[in-house]
């Protein structure tokens, strides 16, 4: 089989089944920014403009908007990473019978993360265009937020798609919501700048992909990015999404070929 | 090594598990257009080494060839030759039942058009044209079970793997699948499945071999296994219960052998009748006695001293 044809057939398993609901989840990945940015952007912002004339120099919507991209993707990237694959590993077991074709473990992970990628790219697309019918981002560079934000989510996907292959019931994904994707939400640069937080929690932000992302998305949507730290900023991400991939290869292997 | 006919070649071939072993170095041919069976007991190995002719499980140790291929080398190239029908159903409940066969088509590198085009043609050869449109929830057992035949089919493979393919179906619903995978076979489709119904390995199968306690315990066609370990008929002598007499001695010389099981006793003999008679005269006076011939049950049960469905 030619290289890449595994990953297609996996990819296009995925849309056959996404074909039926595609209208309610792109109607949730416009609504969603909406209200979100309706709400924060401008409610919240004018708060925060009135009271201290906007963020790092710019009005509060500017400052949110591509941030709340990055996070997007990290939710989207995060989830399609848990329930859904644990199912075709273990409660469908649908991936017993892929694996009883052509296709291999390699094609499979591929195949996902390509399909992740599609999915992060309908809700990175949405929200920018909502953020652009906003007022907020009116450059041809703000179009790269949607791939900044979506190498913000594959740095959540990979390395959760590799803890899920370790898993034998859905519990631990309550926790990572909980205790990883939640708290960095709301405290990982999206809101309100890095530097608010106390000194340990900057370092431990930093650490993070999402940290890098926001960084990113925003950086390339407000125009002022230094190139020093665009590449810092791709880098941390890439280094989470690969070392994920690598490793959830392995384990899918241990799981799926016994 | 086996002669080039042979679709399947396995010699000491193992699969271990941590501290189990699976499959404890068995040899077997498979030869092509044959209906091959693996009959015994559940968690005497037999689906341990389907998966490992499927090449979705290493071997552990030994030799496996399929096609005169290496699995561990060319996974995908056997697996493109290959039927699998999993002991489990893992159809997909997301999908429509024709869609369940196309998306299966494409993984095969066939062509929409083409994989439509088999999908409809094997609805009609499990009959399930009718439901083509229709969710894979709303489907019977049996009629899940010959769409997942029909899956296997999508690609045209030359060798057609079954695990267990008519456990927990209705007798009706196992008849058919019998008759459609007698059809197959006429086609020259090369048959290997597992099964714990001897009733099924002696319907479909030209060769079998006895599997208990992950190794082979005898091999053959059902009838030369029924002549070498068992005697044409059984007399089977119920007794009411609690009644079943101490027999110490008693039938000893009606029958060549006697099987004395929890409910019932089992003499085996070439004449039934004639034991009958004999066991009236001796006095002894079962509720029932039934003649009947031997089946690859009783063959199981002469090798490994268990039934085989528990």
């Amino acid at each position: 089989m030619a290289l890449m044809a595994g990953t297609i057939h996996v990819v296009e398993y995925n849309a056959l089944v996404f074909r039926r609901i595609w209208r309610g989840s792109i109607a949730v990945s416009f609504f969603t920014p909406l209200f979100f940015l309706a709400a924060m952007g401008i409610g919240l912002g004018s708060l925060v403009n009135r009271s201290s004339g906007g963020v790092n120099g710019v009005p509060y919507l500017d400052f949110l908007a591509p941030g709340l991209i990055a996070a997007a993707c990290m939710q989207t990237g995060a989830v399609e990473a848990t329930y859904p694959i644990l199912a075709k590993i273990m409660w469908d077991k649908t991936y017993e019978a892929v694996l009883a074709t052509p296709v291999t473990i390699a094609d499979l992970l591929r195949g996902e993360v390509v399909w992740n990628t599609i999915r992060m790219c309908i809700v990175a697309t949405m929200f920018w265009v909502v953020m652009f019918l906003f007022g907020v981002g009116h450059s041809l560079e703000a179009l790269l937020a949607i791939p900044a934000s979506i190498l913000t989510g594959l740095a959540f996907a990979t390395p959760i798609m590799a803890f899920t292959a370790t898993r034998r019931n859905d519990s631990g994904f309550a926790a990572i919501n909980r205790f990883i994707i939640i708290p960095l939400y709301l405290l990982g640069g999206t809101f309100f700048p890095i530097a608010k937080l106390p000194l340990a929690l900057q370092a431990v932000a930093w650490a993070t992909p999402l940290a890098h992302g926001v960084a990113l998305t925003r950086g390339v949507v407000l125009g002022n990015l230094t190139s020093t730290e665009a590449v810092m900023h791709v880098l941390v991400p890439l280094a989470y999404f690969v070392a994920g991939l690598l490793i959830a290869r392995a384990l899918l292997l241990k799981r799926l070929a016994k | 090594m086996g002669d080039s006919n042979s679709l399947i070649l396995a010699r000491q071939l193992t699969k271990r598990f941590g501290d189990l072993t699976a499959v404890d170095g068995i040899d077997f041919e498979v030869a092509k257009g044959e209906a091959f069976g693996f009959l015994g007991p559940n968690g005497a190995g037999k689906t341990s080494t389907m998966r490992m002719i499927g090449g979705v499980s290493p071997v552990t140790s030994g030799l496996l060839t399929i096609f005169g291929l290496d699995p561990a080398q060319h996974g995908p190239t056997i697996r493109a030759r290959l039927g699998v029908v999993p002991q489990a159903d893992t159809l997909d409940l997301e999908l429509t039942v024709r869609e369940n066969l196309i998306i299966y088509s494409r993984y095969f590198d066939l062509s929409w058009r083409e994989g439509a085009r088999r999908a409809d043609e094997l609805l009609e050869f499990v009959q399930l044209q009718e439901r083509a449109k229709d969710k894979v929830d709303e489907l019977s057992g049996g009629m899940k079970r010959r769409l997942t035949i029909a899956r296997a089919l999508i690609n045209s493979p030359e060798l057609l793997l079954l695990d267990e393919p008519t456990t927990g179906l209705d007798p009706q619903a196992r008849h058919l699948v019998w008759d459609r995978l007698y059809r197959l076979k006429q086609r020259g489709v090369t048959l290997v499945l597992t099964t714990h119904y001897m009733d099924e390995a002696e319907q479909l199968c030209d060769r079998l071999v006895v599997m208990d306690k992950a190794r082979i315990a005898a091999e053959g066609s059902p009838r030369e296994l029924i002549d070498k370990f068992s005697t044409r008929e059984v007399l089977e002598l119920r007794f009411p219960i609690d009644e079943q007499p101490p027999l110490d001695g008693k039938l000893n010389d009606i029958a060549e052998r006697i099987e004395v099981l929890p409910d019932r006793v089992l003499l085996y003999t070439g004449d039934g009748d004639e034991a009958i008679a004999a066991v009236h005269r001796r006095g002894l006076r079962p509720e029932t006695a039934l003649v009947r011939r031997s089946t690859l049950e009783d063959v199981f049960l002469r090798l490994t001293g268990r039934s085989l469905v528990d």
